[in-house]
């Protein structure tokens, strides 16, 4: 559920458009001001207001927010007022572009979205950047990992509910087969993990556990170092867990020394309309201290404000 | 019409692509049983002399000749189908099929736009409740595996931006692959899947004007020895000669089914799309007007058909 909170009755965009405008004149930024409004709108919301913004002061707002913010803080906004499909197409590129250990992107925009949302970020991709997402994961990978996220980006999976529990329990097997054989990249693998419905990989992991008496995430951390298995295993838990996936990515960007602030901005500002408030219960139950509070401890200025808006805090729950 | 003229009319008329169904009414429902013991005793082509003193009807004859009544009738559902239903049927049958229809799936997955192939993959979706890709990679193994689920997993970009050197360097990858197929199988390549699987199809015909420029021939008739990767090149590259080509082997006589149906199909998924230009290729290429080798080997009410379809095309 999303913990986005947006105000009873909504200003106009004209509104929003017009204090947006007086919150960047003058000396300095009235942050306070773009974070009250930005962060208590949705994403159909957003998208009139940036239209309107440009069409009234012939000006992109997102070039504005660049020009006039800086940091943890501009690319926490930059990345909350694009649209979702907009935000992961420009995830995914920067993340074609870096290291092998920002693959994760990847594996996370291509498990955790909806086979529809998927293709809204493969086509907004088209207009952003003139290629094809899947065109560019594979010229800057190779390998296993190429083997992996090409197919993973390009899915279209079935959605329905349905699972053949012979299929589940045979395939269950051939990756049971596999990792004991140490073949993590074999075809089969891959096949059942890039092209299966979710519904029906949850079912054959759990098949998994109950016939083989681990869960397959256990059996894959054979090398915790492994850049590979990494993503192997958080391919499975994004396809069948997210919140958890979430939890866990939140909690390392948190504890990690300095702060991770890039995953902390990219998982909040991809989820506050999406599972946050399921997020916030898993992580308030594997750390006994609610995401707000840890959020609020570790981060500073409208940065900190900016992520509060968007989990919502001080609510009754959590 | 004299009795023996019109026995070879009536066998003609059961014979080839189509069954003509006018002459075969004003033929045979005039005979009497006189006249049609006749047509039993001598055509031996559909009739067997059995040990019991009766002519009978030979059973592959008549499999083949449902094949042929029921031409029309599948061109006619081919026809008023929505495209997405249309391709993913296509598909699935393919699949089933087995190994000698894979060529439609690549002729699917590479000849239509991004969109139309994102429709067929939803109606997949709705029509058997599996992706196609998972069906796909399922049921088919080994190299053929990683290409035809790579091509029916693409969402190309569609605009004219290309990278003109990163062309010129995959032109050299491709052939540097296919001089090495005696030792690898090109469609095992990595490098050339992700290029056939992924590029757009603009910066695509680049690359195989670049090859031609370069090395001196087509890319896909360099690719004779690997009839996938030909089949994925002429796809993408050049459709039009694909579907000419296509329509000519269906027409051959003596073309098994699978080759046959080519007609039907080709006729019916281009004929809104660029069924003027495959007329011409076809013209260019054969010598003889795609509508005359279709009035000379098709008949009936199929004929009629085929021949109103490509008529729209002018």
């Amino acid at each position: 559920m999303s913990s986005l909170s947006v105000p009873q009755s909504v200003p106009t965009p004209a509104e929003d458009c017009d204090q947006l405008r007086k919150a960047f004149q003058g000396w300095g930024t009235n942050e306070s001001l773009i974070i009250s409004i930005l962060a208590h709108r949705n994403s159909e919301q957003r998208k009139l207001i940036r239209q309107t913004y440009g069409e009234t002061y012939g000006e992109d707002l997102l070039k504005v927010l660049e020009r006039e913010l800086s940091s943890d803080f501009e690319r926490a906004l930059l990345l909350w007022v694009l649209e979702p499909s907009e935000r992961d197409a420009f995830l995914a590129n920067e993340a074609t572009k870096m290291l092998t250990s920002n693959n994760l992107i990847l594996v996370e925009i291509a498990c955790t979205r909806s086979s529809h949302e998927l293709f809204l970020v493969r086509k907004a991709y088209h207009a952003r950047f003139k290629r094809s997402l899947e065109e560019d994961v594979a010229y800057h990978t190779a390998g296993d990992f190429r083997k992996l996220l090409v197919p993973l980006v390009s899915s279209f999976r079935y959605e329905g509910d349905e699972v053949n529990m012979t299929l589940a329990k045979s395939e269950a097997k051939v990756l049971h087969d596999n990792i004991l054989e140490k073949a993590y990249s074999h075809e089969e693998i891959i096949r059942i993990l890039t092209t299966r419905s979710k519904a029906q990989l949850s079912a054959t992991f759990n098949q998994y556990n109950n016939v083989f008496g681990n869960a397959i995430n256990k059996d894959l951390k054979t090398d915790p170092n492994d850049e590979y298995l990494k993503l192997l295993r958080s391919s499975i838990k994004c396809l069948t867990y997210p919140e958890r996936y979430f939890e866990k990515t939140l909690r390392l960007a948190i504890n990690k020394t300095g702060t991770d602030e890039w995953a902390l901005t990219r998982v909040v500002t991809t989820r506050a309309e999406v599972d946050m408030q399921r997020i916030k219960e898993e992580y308030r139950r594997r750390n006994s201290i609610p995401l707000d509070h840890a959020v609020a401890k570790d981060t500073s200025g409208d940065y900190e404000k900016m992520l509060l808006a968007l989990i919502g805090h001080g609510n009754a729950q959590v | 019409m004299a009795l023996e003229d019109e026995l070879q009319a009536v066998t003609k008329a059961l014979s080839g692509i189509g069954i003509d169904e006018n002459l075969l009414i004003s033929a045979l429902g005039k005979w009497n049983p006189v006249e049609r013991k006749s047509f039993r005793k001598e055509t031996s082509q559909f009739f067997l002399k059995d040990d019991r003193h009766f002519e009978r009807w030979d059973d592959q004859q008549v499999k083949l000749l449902k094949r042929e009544f029921l031409r029309f009738k599948n061109a006619m559902v081919l026809w008023t189908m929505h495209p997405w239903e249309r391709d993913a049927r296509l598909a699935k049958e393919a699949l089933r099929d087995g190994p000698q229809s894979y060529g439609i799936i690549i002729e699917i997955a590479c000849t239509r736009s991004s969109e139309e192939l994102l429709g067929a993959r939803r109606a997949y979706h709705s029509l058997f409740d599996h992706s196609i890709e998972e069906d796909l990679a399922y049921h088919i193994n080994g190299s053929d595996r990683k290409l035809l689920v790579g091509l029916v997993s693409s969402y190309r970009y569609e605009g004219p931006r290309v990278n003109v050197e990163t062309a010129q360097i995959e032109s050299q990858t491709l052939h540097t692959a296919i001089k090495n197929a005696h030792k690898k199988k090109p469609k095992e390549d990595e490098d050339v899947v992700r290029i056939l699987a992924t590029r757009s199809k603009a910066h695509l015909k680049t690359i195989f004007n670049i090859y031609k420029e370069t090395y001196g021939h087509n890319i896909h008739d360099e690719l004779e020895v690997d009839s996938r990767l030909e089949e994925a090149v002429l796809c993408l590259g050049n459709p039009v000669t694909y579907f000419s080509k296509a329509l000519d082997e269906a027409l051959k006589s003596g073309s098994d089914e699978n080759t046959k149906e080519a007609l039907t199909r080709v006729t019916v998924t281009r004929c809104d799309y660029d069924i003027k230009e495959i007329k011409e290729e076809y013209n260019r290429h054969f010598g003889v007007p795609l509508c005359k080798s279709i009035e000379d080997k098709t008949h009936g009410n199929y004929k009629h058909f085929l021949l109103t379809l490509l008529a729209r095309g002018d």
